[in-house]
């Protein structure tokens, strides 16, 4: 259960979790268990991406990292500090949308920045470096709802990056977007990964995903959530998705989650009966 | 690179003629409607048809004999005498009708009348929605607040405004301001509940985008949360509209000294059917009119929604 790389307690890991736990409405009559006991490392510009059936807690994980919410069990440091509030340096990013409609796309990438009182020249100006590395420049003045699905998962991931961040959390990002979409949105995080030097946390169900992005692929059992292996990957980029590497790595990992899905099925259909 | 399909639809929705035809049944409004693109053109169109329409109805009913004009004069009797009528907006000489020359015409009497009563609305719905706005973010805001105001907001909001009138009146006498308190009475609690919907309808992801970015309680409400619910907040205030039209005019018959409600009560004291009516069209046109502004100001103000009543039109 425990991470497969050596423990260490390091301030020079971008994210540590020891014997971290969540219970959801805990102390009441709906309290339930959605993480138990994980240990994980992360190395400072790493891309880990997290695989398991659908509720078993990867979004509550990443929740807990960016200290948006409280672990009930363990500790979570990140470069050594222990996580206790919501960061800039850590930044989430969601599954929908999640840019404010009332601005203008500029305006949305800036308002970490306007937060701490930068000025608006200056602002600008970041917003318009941000936009520039993911490829919408010239998108400045538009307002969200002009963009598409991609794009405005694009202005996001520049929202993210205005505030320099050392580890980002990435919720599904590109689930809502068509595959076409979505393996370009891979290629461009790639792109975007190696010159930021950031951490990625990465949560996602496709594991074609998980196979073109991923340094390790943390596998988690169904609910309560628990590691139940890692599986590091160092076929280098940029990977052919029909490479018989490619292939063998997709089939493990199939095989390894699969056994997760089905007992998350089974406990599904036992509370339906249940009630 | 960055056109996409809803920049599309809003420019051909600018030069107006590749709707699809099925929206449209009409060849005419089809015409019209190309013409320049003037969208605003149709809706005028439809409304004078839909008004058309049901004054033709009270017409042919007069015609047939079934209306008794004396009980229900259709609208080319009660608009006809417009001068005749007019004169009882007339504060100052309304009681000696027939013999005054003297004083504000027909249609400034009308004028300064409406005005009065468009004040008293308007004044009373801004009253409300900031009072509103204001309480129900601070119900949120502080924990103390809410359990101190929430109870009694809750309480008091099922209360009809016409039990506040006595209130009003005994709190303000008569003029304009028993009227406007009954205007914001009749809007203040429902607006401050359905404020407090609104915060809480906030999408968290947002809410948590501005923690990350390391905003403060305060810069989360000022920043997200009062943009976010204002669209909401302007369809409450539209809904609530007709029922400040309604109550200020309960107000008027009752204390203050001029305003459509007094015109309404003296067209009852002294049976006059002609002027219920006419009072009902202005009525019923100033109404439209502040709605019109409203959604005016919607569109104005919150750029960023989607137009869902265009879509329910396509299927
Ligand atoms: N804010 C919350 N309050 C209560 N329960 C929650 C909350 N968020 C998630 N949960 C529960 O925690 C479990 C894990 O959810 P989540 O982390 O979203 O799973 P995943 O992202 O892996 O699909 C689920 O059973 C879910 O119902
Ligand atoms: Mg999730």
């Amino acid at each position: 259960m425990a991470s497969d790389s050596a423990p260490h307690f390091s301030s020079r890991d971008a994210v540590v979790c020891r014997g971290v736990g969540k219970t959801w409405a805990a102390g009441t009559r709906r309290a339930h268990e959605a993480l138990r006991d994980v240990d994980l490392d992360i190395a400072p510009g790493e891309f880990v991406v997290f695989l398991g059936p659908s509720g078993c807690g990867k979004s509550t994980l990443l929740y807990l990292v960016a200290g948006l919410e409280e672990a009930t069990d363990g500790r979570i440091a990140a470069f050594g500090d222990p996580v206790e509030a919501p960061s800039p340096e850590r930044s989430l990013i969601f599954q929908e949308t999640s840019l404010f409609p009332w601005l203008t796309v500029w305006q949305n990438v800036s308002f970490g920045l306007s937060i701490r009182g930068v000025g608006i020249e200056e602002r600008k100006q970041i917003a318009r470096q941000a936009l520039q590395r993911v490829g919408l420049a010239e998108a400045m003045d538009k307002r969200p709802d002009e963009l598409s699905g991609g794009m405005r998962q694009r202005v996001a991931v520049a929202r993210a990056l205005a505030m320099r961040p050392k580890v980002l959390l990435m919720d599904e990002p590109f689930a809502a977007l068509d595959v076409q979409t979505r393996s370009r949105m891979q290629d461009f995080l790639l792109d975007v990964w190696r010159d930021s030097g950031a951490s990625i946390l990465f949560v996602t169900h496709h594991i074609d995903e998980a196979v073109a992005l991923a340094d390790r692929v943390v596998i988690f059992t169904a609910r309560p959530g628990r590691i139940k292996t890692i599986v590091p990957i160092s076929i280098p980029r940029p990977r052919d998705p029909f490479s018989p590497q490619c292939e063998a790595l997709r089939k493990e990992l199939t095989e390894l989650l699969r056994a997760e899905v089905d007992r998350a099925f089974a406990e599904q259909e036992a509370l339906a009966d249940a009630v | 690179m960055a056109v996409v399909e809803r920049d599309a639809t809003t420019g051909s929705a600018a030069t107006g003629t590749s709707r699809p035809a099925a929206a449209r049944p009409l060849a005419v409004n089809r015409l019209f409607a190309s013409i320049a693109g003037w969208d605003w053109l149709s809706k005028a169109w439809w409304t004078c048809l839909s008004v058309g329409l049901f004054a033709g109805i009270w017409e042919l009913c007069w015609a047939m004999g079934w209306a008794d004009p004396q009980l229900l004069p259709p609208p080319h009797i009660f608009l006809s005498n417009f001068g005749e009528q007019g004169k009882f907006f007339n504060t100052a000489t309304r009681w000696q009708v027939g013999n005054s020359m003297e004083g504000p015409s027909a249609f400034e009497s009308v004028m300064i009348t409406v005005a009065a009563t468009t004040m008293r609305v308007f004044v009373g719905l801004v009253l409300a929605s900031v009072l509103a706005i204001g309480i129900g973010v601070a119900v949120r805001y502080w924990h103390v607040f809410d359990k101190l105001v929430l109870p009694t907001v809750t309480l008091l909001s099922p209360v009809s405004p016409i039990a506040w009138l006595p209130v009003a009146i005994f709190l303000f006498g008569i003029g304009n301001a028993p009227a406007i308190f009954m205007v914001v009475v009749a809007l203040f609690f429902h607006m401050v509940l359905a404020t407090i919907a609104q915060i809480d309808g906030v999408s968290p992801n947002l809410i948590n985008v501005a923690r990350t970015m390391g905003a403060s309680k305060r810069q989360i409400y000022g920043r997200v949360i009062v943009p976010a619910i204002l669209p909401g907040m302007l369809q409450v205030l539209r809904m609530n509209l007709f029922g400040a039209w309604m109550v200020v005019l309960v107000a008027e018959s009752t204390g203050v000294g001029y305003g459509m409600g007094q015109v309404i009560m003296l067209a009852r004291n002294t049976f006059n059917p002609s002027l219920v009516f006419f009072t009902i069209a202005v009525i019923g046109v100033l109404g439209f009119a502040f709605d019109w502004l409203l959604r005016l100001a919607q569109r104005r103000i919150l750029y960023w929604l989607p137009d869902t009543q265009e879509k329910l039109r396509g299927l």
